[in-house]
């Protein structure tokens, strides 16, 4: 099914079909979820950290002009090159004429989900550039000619049996074992045969930090590490907002992302990177470029309804505990972040897209979201914003619109309301057996299709209220 | 004691056996009881949808019934959420009702929180033979702060077997409009939901919140299972042979 034209309902159908996504969705995201909360009962006092985890992020983000300006000076001070790119377009117009200058044929990549925002590789590749994934879920994607599933682990829909049917396609074998063992020794031979010609690394950036002007890489498998310092020239992007004011302010992100997205004390790489190589440095890169990237964040900045959304540091924890998320996994968002966090994102950062805005609607509101968030962001209130807002815009059905005219009309009166439910509860009289409604009806099928229907009492409470009050009373004497 | 009963319009016009078991439990603990006639609904499904104007308007309508009231009680942890946790924000723009919003939510508990956590009471009592498993509902445990309270007068009942449903945190699928709208992710929600019910092989399922135990109901239903269903007012109510 085309992700272009279909709904997040179509796409979630789609996806329920699908047993093996949605098995190995739950079963990472259940490891993934329990992993965190014994990692945050081991670092003690999660909430204190959480906290801390907010304001600093609260006060990056009302403050952002002043530390990107910071961090740009520094950049350049350390021997870097620094450029801000209001448009996904102009982000990737400036990797190419970098990859031009140096005359690169191929580019390796860490894990960048702004990369994945701006379809960077596709427009490499109409260059001639071949640009390859070097984190083992984002090659296997690649792999399998497709987007991110989950913000930190890109292939969560597929089990190594599909991942191994996958390699072997790629190497013309007819079947390759399906133990991880051979699997990541698989991609590891191959990739490291990319590391060594690759002749621009390109990576994300998970913090930069303002007072320093350095990039900070979180990564697990050490590849973030072979592309800033093996290609001589490196290029980072990061979103706008992703800005620390300092080195301290890294502690309290380096204990609580780890930990948020997978449950670990801290990712097996930290790499903090200031500039090129300088003189007498044995390693690094002989050019440094960071590319901070708008791409519609300054709308969001300016919305105080939705300037929390920046708060984000993209752990994927929200993802992990959504309900509807372990049900549906990634894909069926339809873009580039999935999971609460997209379904707020998405829509905002695709404004005049009318396409993305029904995904607010993919949440049954539990907050389950909220309490997962390192950095507290309320993303259930958020999603509740993004649907008054498309009442606002007139983006609801008519019929929709007259439903909740009629239920304000009735609601707002008790002696309406009292006419309303008795009305209801005859309706229903033809379609009830033993007190439910089994029975499809067009406009409730959403409910009727997989549960029987509790009918409306024939008694209320409010008719039984006076005879209680009688007994009560009666009670007491 | 003086306690006004918002009876919530679902249990109300779906389950008034509900609101019944309310008011005898409180009765019995000496509370005087009212049920302001005024009151209709706390306005979640237009809030849910993005209506706020709507939402508003029939918010006003509770506000004006429990002016005058001392308590609110509810047996739902979702309304209590609304009142708690939305209203203050749908009203920050009103200086005069804001006020009166920040006072109702103050006044405004759940029927088990306001048990254990206003009246302290833990143990009413009751005696009920059952194998028992509860369901804490997303907006009982995330906006009302309804967290162990159920469990600990569940445990008090006399002969009763509590079994802790697994995976019990997760979302039941109902979510007002969300279980109608996106129809098919939540029928997938309630299927997870009541696989684990089974597991539990109790006879009876209950919660505080009729929107999540109606959903997790009707889909027991649809699958043959003979699990009984009851809020926690009525289990208690029942043990307490009121």
């Amino acid at each position: 099914m085309s992700a272009e034209r279909s709904t997040i309902k179509e796409r979630a159908k789609e996806a329920l079909k699908d047993d093996y996504l949605r098995g190995a969705v739950k079963s990472t995201t259940d490891r993934l979820r329990t992993n965190k909360l014994a990692s945050q009962e081991a670092l003690g006092n999660w909430e204190w950290w959480r906290e801390r985890g907010r304001q600093i992020r609260a006060h990056v983000v009302a403050n952002l002009d002043y530390y990107l300006s910071q961090l740009a000076e520094n950049v350049r001070q350390n021997g870097g090159h620094i450029y801000f790119c209001e448009t996904g377009h102009e982000a990737v117009k400036q990797v190419i004429e970098i990859a031009k200058r140096v005359k690169a044929r191929s580019v390796v990549k860490s894990k960048s989900m702004v990369s994945e925002e701006l379809h960077l590789n596709h427009a490499l590749e109409q260059e001639g550039i071949e640009a390859v994934e070097t984190d083992l879920g984002e090659y296997i994607i690649q792999l399998a000619k497709e987007g991110p599933s989950h913000i930190i682990a890109p292939s969560i829909h597929k089990n190594r049996h599909q991942v191994a049917e996958l390699f072997a396609e790629t190497d013309g074998k007819e079947f390759i074992p399906s133990d991880t063992q051979t699997l990541t020794a698989f991609a590891r031979a191959k990739l490291r045969e990319k590391f060594m010609t690759g002749e621009i690394g390109v990576t994300g950036c998970n913090f930069a930090i303002a007072e320093t002007g350095s990039v900070c890489l979180f990564t697990n498998e050490g590849n973030g590490r072979m592309v800033t310092s093996l290609p001589k020239v490196h290029i980072a992007i990061m979103g706008m907002e992703r800005i620390l004011p300092t080195v301290e302010d890294l502690e309290v992100m380096m204990n609580l992302l780890p930990r948020a997205g997978t449950g670990q004390k801290l990712t097996s790489y930290v790499s903090i990177i200031t500039g090129p190589r300088k003189s007498g440095e044995v390693d690094g890169p002989e050019e440094f470029h960071l590319l901070v990237v708008d791409n519609g964040r300054s709308e969001i900045l300016e919305d105080e309804d939705f300037r929390q959304v920046l708060h984000c540091i993209r752990c994927g924890a929200c993802l992990n505990v959504c309900p509807v998320y372990r049900q549906i996994g990634g894909h069926a968002y339809g873009w580039v972040y999935p999971g609460p966090i997209g379904a707020v994102i998405t829509p905002l950062l695709n404004e005049r897209n009318d396409q993305y805005q029904d995904l607010p609607y993919a949440s049954s509101l539990c907050a389950a979201c909220y309490e997962a968030c390192p950095v507290k962001i309320p993303l259930h209130d958020l999603l509740v914003k993004l649907r008054a807002r498309n009442v606002e815009k007139g983006r609801t059905s008519r019929w929709e619109k007259l439903s909740f005219r009629m239920y304000r009309h009735a609601f707002r009166s008790p002696k309406r309301y009292r006419v309303a439910i008795r009305l209801a509860s005859r309706l229903q009289k033809p379609f009830l057996r033993h007190g439910f409604i089994q029975a499809q009806l067009p406009i409730l099928n959403g409910w009727t299709g997989a549960r029987d229907l509790r009918g409306f009492s024939g008694e209320s409470f409010r008719d039984r209220w006076k005879t209680l009050q009688n007994v009560l009373e009666k009670d007491k004497g | 004691m003086k306690v006004s009963l918002f009876i919530t319009c679902l249990a109300d016009s779906m389950f008034p056996e509900v609101g019944e078991s309310v008011v005898r439990i409180l009765h019995r603990l000496g509370c005087k009881i009212d049920f302001p006639e005024a009151q209709t609904c706390c306005g979640q499904p237009a809030y849910n949808s993005g209506y706020l104007r709507e939402t508003r308007d029939v918010a006003l309508t509770l506000l004006d019934a429990f002016e005058e009231s001392e308590y609110v009680v509810t047996p739902s942890g979702s309304c209590a959420g609304m009142i708690r946790h939305a209203y203050p924000d749908l009203f920050a723009h009103d200086p005069v009702l804001s006020s009166r919003v920040v006072r109702l939510a103050e006044k405004t508990f759940e029927f088990s929180q306001f048990l254990v956590d206003v009246l302290g009471v833990t143990d009413l009592g009751a005696e009920l033979h059952a194998r028992v498993t509860y369901h804490p509902s997303c907006h009982a445990m995330r906006l009302t702060g309804v967290q162990e309270q159920p469990e600990i007068l569940l445990k008090h009942v006399k002969g009763l077997v509590y079994t802790e449903l697994p995976n019990k945190m997760e979302c039941c699928g109902f979510g007002g409009t969300f279980s109608v709208k996106m129809g098919d992710i939540s029928a997938a929600m309630v299927t997870d939901k009541v696989n684990q019910v089974v597991q539990t092989q109790a006879d009876i399922l209950t919660g505080t919140d009729m929107g999540c135990l109606m959903n997790i109901q009707g889909r027991l239903r649809r699958e043959g299972h003979a699990i009984e269903v009851m809020h926690l007012a009525q289990l208690l109510a029942k043990g307490m042979k009121l």
